[in-house]
């Protein structure tokens, strides 16, 4: 049953800028199918630079990850790419989404990439999406209309569209207030529980990381437990 | 499906920035109408002077030059080999500037493959006597329905008509400086005298203009008949061959072989009129150059906006990334934007090229030395109109490749830090 989604292998990570200084020494954790992550530590400590290693999006580290019990590699950009688009989805502190496009088209946006349904599939999955975060009515908006909540919640979506392994989120509710904050919340609460969706998500917030299945505790680069 | 998502992100991103986009597009539009106005006229010109000259000169021009017998006598005697030569005993004779058994070679000529046609001439000077004065004229024997066909005559008689020369005997055309000069109408009646002092009467039935005044003041023409009558020469008497040929550029070589052949000289015009050319060649250059300057020009407006969208549009690039769009995707979305800018401004281009084209065809271009020439000279070849869309395509490629390049080696984690 505890299938590993995700795991690192001896993570280690320097920054030459403008001196060589160690961020991530020697990382080793996994996470297993359906569990419901939170990644705390104090500022600096180096949470959003692993999320961004393991995310795939950077490459510049030693060590190695597993995805779906694969090994990624460190200089195909294009299968990387790939990954990202079927296997992550990702949510960040500052909800992007693409401006020139309104909602619908900007959850469509990766299962057009991924291209695996046909068009009509891909909308009717976004609906669906949508509605399970509660913004089906918004479907039609501009992105840049919405409030900073709602942006969230489209990006959750957004993430979840190609069914994803595992949902990574950089400080996902930061930027809300404790309203928008219990809201998100729930909403992954919601997948991890009924979905049985993983998901592993950087927060600050001790009330946030208090209620989900699993801490990992960061500090100077290590995880301490 | 993949294509057309990225197309649609193109879209979306050009909509989102029609202003500069259109700014962008507007200064390859004025570059490829003004690169394609400029080349149909150059070329309009180049046609119409080319014609000037190239289309009523013969192609190979058969004749016998006066000159010395290049045997002389003293040239036998040993004993003055190595001297200087005061005394050529043998002088030059006019009778020689017919063409030799001309008969055989126009019969020849008749027969080869490469020659489209020739005409007879024969050239006599005269006196045309005008009160107490003569003024001093060329008159030329043609077969004018053979010089129509091949060199245009036509064009150049601006009253009257040429063919009349054939059908009424004792007619001549005259130059129109010279008719202005002599005081004649059509249907006037002129007297000149030969060198040898007889006198003819002909009639006028025709001005000739041939753009050039030193030539329309002394040349006037007449059947090559008459000509001889004048000259009271037998009617084999000619001194000129004209020949046309096929293809024009093989006027060297054949000059040569028929100097060979028919013993008499032979003048192509490629080397007679070679400064043409040359000529034709630096106007082309000049439109050329000319267009692909302003197209640069484009080139670099096309550059500057993408790396403007680029620099604004950091953030959904990295958002493009992060969701599993490649550096490859990224780099096609902003080429799609470069090309399409360079398409469609390119065929705004050509259609506005061709209406302007069309406009300066219409302006009066009347001068007395083109008779012919109504308005300014366009050329409308399909060619120019290829040219300048593909090298709208190719410079807004170029221009776009460097953006777009930028733009596929955005490192998403760093615009994301940043926020
Ligand atoms: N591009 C970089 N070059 C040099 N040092 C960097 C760079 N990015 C981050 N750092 C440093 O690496 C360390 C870890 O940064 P990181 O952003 O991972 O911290 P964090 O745990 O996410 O902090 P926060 O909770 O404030 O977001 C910090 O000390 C930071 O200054
Ligand atoms: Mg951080």
């Amino acid at each position: 049953m505890s299938q590993k989604i995700l795991e690192a292998k001896n993570i280690t990570k320097y920054f030459e800028d403008p001196v060589k200084v160690q961020v991530l020494n020697d990382i080793n954790f996994s996470i297993n199918k359906g569990e419901f992550v939170s990644l705390t530590g104090k500022s600096g400590c180096g949470k959003s630079t692993l999320l961004y290693v393991l995310s795939t999006m950077d490459t510049d580290y030693e060590g190695s990850i597993y995805i779906d019990q694969d090994e990624m590699p460190k200089n195909d950009e294009g299968y990387l790419a790939k990954i990202r688009n079927e296997k992550i989805g990702f949510v960040f502190q500052f909800h992007y989404l693409l401006n020139e496009f309104d909602v619908l088209n900007n959850v469509m946006l990766p299962g057009l990439k991924l291209n695996k349904y046909s068009k009509e599939k891909i909308e009717h999955r976004a609906y669906e999406k949508l509605k399970l975060l509660g913004i089906e009515h918004l479907a039609l908006k501009k992105a840049n209309q919405l409030s900073g909540g709602e942006k969230q919640r489209v990006a959750i979506a957004r993430a979840l569209i190609n069914d994803p392994h595992i949902i990574m989120g950089d400080e996902p509710t930061g930027n809300l207030d404790k309203k928008n904050s219990d809201l998100v919340f729930d909403i992954f609460k919601k997948l991890a529980h009924e979905y049985n969706q993983t998901l592993l998500i950087v927060t600050h917030d001790p009330s946030f990381a208090d209620r989900t299945d699993r801490i990992i505790k960061m500090e100077d680069g290590k995880i301490i437990s | 499906m993949k294509k057309g998502i990225l197309i649609n992100i193109a879209k979306a991103l050009l909509l989102a920035r029609w202003r500069q986009t259109l700014v962008a597009a507007i200064g390859v539009t004025f570059s490829i109408t003004m690169f394609v106005t400029l080349l149909g006229f150059m070329n309009g010109l180049n046609d119409l002077l080319d014609g000037l000259i190239l289309n009523r000169t013969p192609h190979i021009k058969l004749y016998n030059d006066i000159k010395p017998n290049a045997n002389q006598p003293i040239k036998n005697a040993a004993a003055y080999k190595e001297k200087y030569h005061f005394i050529q005993s043998i002088k030059s004779d006019a009778n020689k500037q017919a063409i030799y058994n001309s008969q055989a070679i126009m019969n020849s000529l008749k027969k080869d493959e490469r020659v489209v046609g020739f005409t007879q001439k024969l050239t006599a000077q005269v006196f045309f006597i005008n009160g107490t004065t003569d003024i001093t004229g060329v008159l030329n024997g043609v077969n004018a329905p053979e010089e129509i066909k091949l060199f245009h005559f036509n064009d150049y008689v601006v009253a009257g008509n040429a063919a009349d020369l054939e059908k009424e005997s004792n007619t001549i055309i005259l130059g129109k400086s010279l008719a202005e000069k002599l005081l004649v109408n059509l249907g006037d009646v002129i007297q000149l005298s030969t060198a040898r002092g007889d006198r003819f009467q002909l009639k006028v039935v025709g001005y000739f203009q041939s753009g050039l005044k030193d030539i329309d003041m002394v040349q006037s023409f007449a059947s090559i008949h008459t000509v001889q009558k004048i000259m009271n020469k037998p009617n084999s008497f000619v001194t000129e061959l004209d020949v046309k040929l096929k293809d024009i550029n093989l006027s060297i070589p054949t000059a040569k072989e028929y100097a060979q052949l028919y013993q008499t000289d032979a003048e192509d015009i490629q080397t007679a009129n070679a400064q043409f050319e040359t000529g034709s060649s630096v106007r082309s250059i000049i439109s050329y150059a000319v267009g692909i300057t302003l197209l640069i020009v484009a080139g670099f407006g096309i550059y500057n906006i993408l790396n403007m969208m680029i620099f604004e549009k950091m953030d959904s690039i990295a958002i493009l990334k992060a969701t599993g769009f490649s550096g490859k995707d990224v780099k096609s979305i902003f080429m799609y934007i470069a090309m399409s800018i360079g398409f469609f401004g390119g065929l705004a281009g050509l259609l506005f090229g061709f209406i302007l084209s069309s406009i300066i065809d219409q302006i009066p271009f009347v001068t007395a030395a083109l008779p012919t020439v109504k308005t300014f000279p366009i050329n409308y070849s399909i060619i120019f109109y290829i040219i300048g869309i593909s090298f709208s395509l190719i410079t807004t490629y170029f221009a776009g490749w460097f953006p777009a390049r930028k733009a596929s080696k955005i490192d998403p984690v760093v615009i994301i830090r940043g926020k």
